[in-house]
């Protein structure tokens, strides 16, 4: 079986060796990728033209694509509940956990819970500002919710599980990511009420203050800050179901 | 593009790669594979890739190696091959 | 034969950084591809896997770059351009008889700053990828509580004797 893998997996090695002859050289600015007109040279001359975001990488993600990103954040919510639907059936362990890994002391160590009470605050301020800056420098919806639920299971690590479920509990987590994913497409149906297609954020202009290209710089803000909700809740859930096994008591 | 540090990153996840899929000890497993996801995003953002190195910087470095030890704490730590 | 240490670098520089690049994604990729093959352990297998996905992804956004160039995000320059041009536009309309002309937007020249379209699609393709491994690792762990053992000889060992012991 295992021969029989080895076999499969060098003649699938060798075709593609064989295949980068004809690849592009690395770094070549005619590749036929790279040189497109229609979509990549488009999207790089006409993307602050059309939608006042310096950051191309934003502006390409939440308004040229924003179905792909409507769809992946739907993706992570139901990774979710897929996990908490797998992990909640187990009821009381029978078999011993053989982890050898030490069990969580019972009182939180002094230095470990004082230096996270002053990295964390720091932590999260820097998140929101990544949502909220991914205009105009690397970041945006993802970067940012990820490093707040970050905050979170660091909290979870420093002081136990329980102290870090006292601050987002499970079903508060569900209804924030829930309503993270209602934002996202509330805004697209909003677009649709005021006479335009799904996601066109052109026709919220009379809604917000300035013309018609700072109504998608705005549009895509608030879709961004949907998908930082969701991502935020749903990796706090993710570690407390698989580091406590979908009981939510103990854990690392 | 600076290709003598391309070349030596690429190598560098190459050796990383194997490390991490013959060790026996699980614990040292997951946290060579954080190694991995540190040298893959090292080489993004060289490449010009900052929103890409950002991203996985924070989810394959930060929480997948998290959730992989958090699995192996609940199950063995010792494997056999 | 002076094989001497500029020389060495050039011959380096034209023959193998145009595709190294390419070979060693292969190899990263049969790698991953073997891993998920042959290991027993399922955490081994699951490595496997994520070492799979992210050589895919390193070869996405390495189609992207081109050498010579900036990050794809504008800078301060440009955009300052782009104002000037845009108030200048305005005060034409507001008084046409002062401002006669005019202005187009400055055009961007596509080499000075990288490709967009594949960062952005890995963008997805490392968060779908997490998504993945945290499913595959809350299966691993009820796998375990099922058959108390997270290698597979054991777990089919043990799905047989089962079976041979229901029948």
């Amino acid at each position: 079986m295992k021969l029989l893998g080895l076999v499969a997996v060098i003649i699938t090695g060798s075709l593609l060796l064989y295949a980068s002859g004809d690849f592009p050289a690395w770094g070549d600015a005619n590749s036929p990728a790279n040189s497109n007109q229609q979509v990549s040279v488009r999207y790089i001359q006409d993307s602050y033209a059309k939608t006042k975001t310096p950051n191309e990488v934003t502006a390409v993600l939440a308004d040229y694509r924003g179905f792909d990103t409507m769809f992946e954040t739907v993706v992570i919510f139901v990774a979710g509940i897929a996990i908490i639907a797998i992990l909640s059936f187990l009821g009381e362990p029978n078999k011993p956990r053989g982890g050898d890994i030490e069990e969580h002391p019972e009182t939180p160590d002094l230095i470990i819970v004082q230096t996270c009470k002053l990295v964390i605050p720091i932590i999260q301020l820097f998140a929101l500002y990544v949502v909220a800056h991914g205009h105009y420098s690397p970041g945006g919806g993802f970067q940012g919710g990820v490093m707040f639920g970050a905050s979170l299971i660091l909290w979870a690590l420093a002081c136990g599980l329980p102290a870090a479920l006292k601050r987002l509990s499970e079903p508060r987590a569900l209804v924030l990511s829930a309503i993270g994913i209602i934002i996202y497409a509330g805004w697209g149906f909003l677009c649709m009420l005021l006479g335009g297609n799904f996601l066109e954020y052109a026709f919220t202009d009379p809604l917000l203050p300035e013309g018609v290209e700072k109504a998608h710089s705005h549009g895509m803000l608030i879709v961004e800050i949907g998908v930082a909700f969701t991502v935020t809740a749903i990796m706090f859930v993710i570690y407390a179901n698989l580091s406590s096994r979908g009981r939510l008591k103990g854990g690392l | 593009m600076i290709w003598q540090f391309d070349i030596i990153i690429l190598l560098f996840l190459v050796v990383t790669a194997l490390i991490s899929l013959r060790l026996k000890d699980l614990l040292g497993a997951s946290i060579v594979f954080g190694i991995y996801s540190f040298l893959i995003c090292l080489l993004w953002a060289e490449m010009g890739a900052v929103d890409v190195a950002f991203t996985e910087a924070a989810v394959g470095a930060g929480v997948s190696t998290v959730i992989m030890i958090a699995t192996v704490y609940n199950t063995k730590r010792r494997s056999k091959d | 034969m002076m094989l001497d240490h500029a020389m060495l670098a050039n011959l380096i520089e034209d023959t193998v950084v145009p595709k190294i690049n390419f070979w060693i994604y292969i190899i990263l990729m049969m790698t991953g591809l073997y891993a998920m093959i042959s290991k027993n352990n399922l955490i081994k297998k699951l490595i496997g896997m994520s070492i799979f996905q992210t050589a895919i992804i390193l070869f996405y956004v390495s189609i992207g770059v081109k050498s010579g160039s900036g990050i794809p995000i504008l800078g301060a320059e440009t955009q300052r351009e782009f104002h000037e041009v845009e108030h200048h536009n305005h005060e034409h309309d507001e008084h046409p008889e002062e401002f006669p002309d005019v202005y187009a937007y400055p055009t961007i020249n596509p080499d000075d700053y990288a490709n967009p379209l594949p960062h952005v699609l890995m963008l997805t393709a490392i968060v779908v990828g997490v998504s993945t491994l945290g499913l595959a690792l809350a299966i691993s762990q009820k796998i375990y509580h099922e058959y108390g053992s997270i290698e597979e000889d054991e777990i089919l060992a043990q799905i047989k004797t089962r079976s041979d012991n229901d029948d």
